[in-house]
């Protein structure tokens, strides 16, 4: 299969642009992962960031350009929305994860509810990813019981359950404890040497540079820098980007 | 027994007399309770009449006049439907106090439960109106007293849930035209006088009906009332639903659940745990004022103890036949609020 296929690109953005109100949050970003890409956004705060991730699944619609997942289009269509979302994981800054089910009913609750999986079926996965994230013994714990890294490693589990071709992290360790960081950063980076394509947003730039095959820079709505990892960080080009990682990296 | 003593007193120490303020706390309070509950007691028990034949008889005595209970209660409690046939609506109690009892001890498990109500209420219904298996039809102008109260308390309250449901979710719909309709509905009903909606309801309900379709006084009524609490308890539900995280729809959504599944497994069921102390109220209220449906004509266990307080011989036994009602009330009240703490214990298991 020389073409087709596995040539195209797991997602393209061409020339999005976002507005709230007058201010422009998304202007022209354009960006595209291949399949099995692993993509590190960083950036200020307010770069556009979230908003972009957020534009690939839907959570937020974009108001000019194009988004396509896997050859589909992301337009106003309900089912289409439906059908990427189901292709599509995403892992919030906040684990959102539903408080009023237990750690097995949330991963199984979207396999049986959208993929039809049988119950018996839809256990067995969510142990089997609940032992890859490595809490099974949490499995049945409500989300309020267990500590913040490891309801992140749930939340990452309940979106792999869904079988998805991609995984958006929107910040996956800002809310958490300083000592429980690393243990969601090495279940992402074994998701990615599993050859998961994934899209990061994470201001953890030593975890970027060992996970990421690609990272972009943004700020004020745009793409600013695209650069794999090692030109990146030992020679940006851009005046802003040189400016950012000077002061994250002082740290 | 020293040492029983010893104990008692040390409690006594430590719990009433701990501190100057406390100890003055618990002389008067133990006064006020010397003072107004003897009197009670000495009313209620010591010199209550429970054979007198009427009331100048208890009024001799100086006490309670039980006697009258005695004398009315199957009135009180079955009203005017015949009395040979009374056994009928007292299995119809029996049915609500066990529906009741399956419903509070969690014996049924969730999904039963609608079911079980809707089969117990379809079989209470056939026990009242009779017409089949020898038992003769007895019309529903004739149910009376508790079993009306009750009919009338479960189905409007049974009816109006999934009426709310459907308003809230409604009230908060992104389509324009669904969201002011049931805006509109909420505030009318909410707006009108209940005893004011029943009239017009009475009236209005047999316009949509096809022609030659009647529908008994009572279950217009019914329906009249399931729609009226319907609005109030859209409201309850509207307010669990905004105090759910913008995080749960998002998380919802990116898993691909669709707008139905999202509502049914995620949103509503924290929503409806959320907002259980204010559905209880609303039930409670609603429950008591079925007691307003005597206005109509419809004769509920209140209507009931104003009928019995007619006889001649008992005129003056009205406190007595409000408390034996009001105790009545608060048998279901009480127990709809004890339902409700054990439901959100048990939800609340390992939440927060």
């Amino acid at each position: 299969m020389g073409s087709g296929v596995q040539d195209r690109p797991m997602i393209e953005l061409r020339h999005v642009y976002k507005w709230f109100g007058a201010q422009a949050v998304l202007s022209d970003v354009s960006l595209a992962v291949a399949r099995g890409g692993r993509v590190v956004v960083c950036g200020p705060s307010g770069a556009g960031k979230s908003t972009m991730i957020r534009c690939i699944n839907r959570l937020e619609d974009h108001q000019q350009g194009e988004i396509f997942v896997d050859g589909m289009e992301l337009t106003a269509d309900v089912k289409q929305i439906e059908a990427i979302r189901r292709e599509v994981g995403m892992v919030f800054q906040q684990f959102n994860l539903f408080p009023h089910l237990t750690v097995l009913e949330n991963l199984t609750l979207a396999p049986i509810r959208v993929r039809r999986m049988s119950r018996r079926e839809a256990e067995d996965l969510a142990m089997l990813h609940l032992e890859r994230v490595r809490i099974p013994e949490q499995a049945g714990k409500y989300p309020a019981q267990l500590s913040g890294g490891q309801q992140q490693r749930v939340a990452i589990a309940r979106a792999l359950c869904m079988k998805p071709q991609v995984m958006l992290f929107d910040e996956p360790t800002s809310a958490l404890d300083p000592e429980m960081i690393k243990e969601v950063l090495d279940v992402m980076l074994e998701l990615a040497q599993s050859g998961m394509t994934m899209i990061c947003v994470t201001h953890e730039m030593g975890f970027a540079r060992e996970m990421a095959d690609m990272l972009v820079f943004m700020d004020r709505g745009e793409v600013i820098e695209t650069a794999p990892p090692d030109l990146f960080f030992t020679a940006p080009r851009n005046e802003r980007t040189r400016l950012f990682l000077g002061q994250i990296l002082r740290r | 027994m020293s040492v029983g003593l010893t104990r008692a007193l040390r409690w006594t120490r430590a719990n009433l007399f701990n501190t100057p303020l406390n100890g003055t706390l618990t002389v008067v309070i133990a006064f006020l309770l010397l003072r107004f509950l003897s009197p009670m007691i000495d009313w209620a028990v010591l010199r209550a009449s429970l054979s007198a034949r009427d009331d100048r008889a208890c009024a001799a005595v100086g006490g309670a006049c039980w006697a009258f209970i005695r004398d009315w209660f199957r009135f009180l409690i079955f009203g005017r439907y015949p009395y040979a046939q009374q056994w009928r609506p007292a299995i119809v109690l029996v049915i609500f106090v066990a529906l009741l009892l399956a419903s509070f001890s969690r014996r049924l498990p969730a999904r039963r439960l609608a079911p079980a109500w809707l089969g117990g209420l379809g079989a209470v219904a056939l026990l009242m109106r009779g017409g089949v298996l020898g038992m003769p039809y007895v019309e529903t102008g004739l149910w009376n007293g508790l079993p009306l109260t009750l009919i009338l308390a479960a189905g409007g309250l049974g009816a109006s849930f999934p009426l709310a449901l459907l308003l809230a979710l409604g009230r908060r719909s992104s389509l324009p035209a669904l969201r002011v309709i049931c805006t509109c509905y909420i505030e009318a009903a909410r707006g009108i006088p209940f005893i004011a909606w029943l009239f017009l309801m009475l009236v209005l309900l047999p316009l949509f009906l096809p022609p030659g379709l009647v529908i008994a006084k009572l279950w217009r009524a019914e329906i009249a009332f399931a729609l009226f609490i319907a609005a109030y308890l859209a409201e309850v539900v509207r307010g669990g639903l905004q105090a759910i995280p913008r995080g749960q729809y998002e998380a919802a959504d990116a898993l691909g659940l669709g707008y139905a599944q999202k509502t049914l497994r995620v949103i509503l069921p924290q929503a409806l745990a959320l907002t259980i102390p204010a559905q209880v109220n609303t039930f409670i209220g609603a429950f008591k004022d079925t007691a307003l449906i005597s206005i109509i004509g419809l004769f509920d266990v209140l209507q009931d103890t104003n009928t019995a307080l007619n006889d001649p011989a008992w005129r003056m036994a009205y406190v007595e036949g409000y408390l034996f009602t009001g105790v009545i009330y608060f048998a279901f009240c009480y127990s709809m609020s004890l339902y409700s703490r054990g439901l959100e214990r048990h939800l609340g298991q390992g939440r927060r």
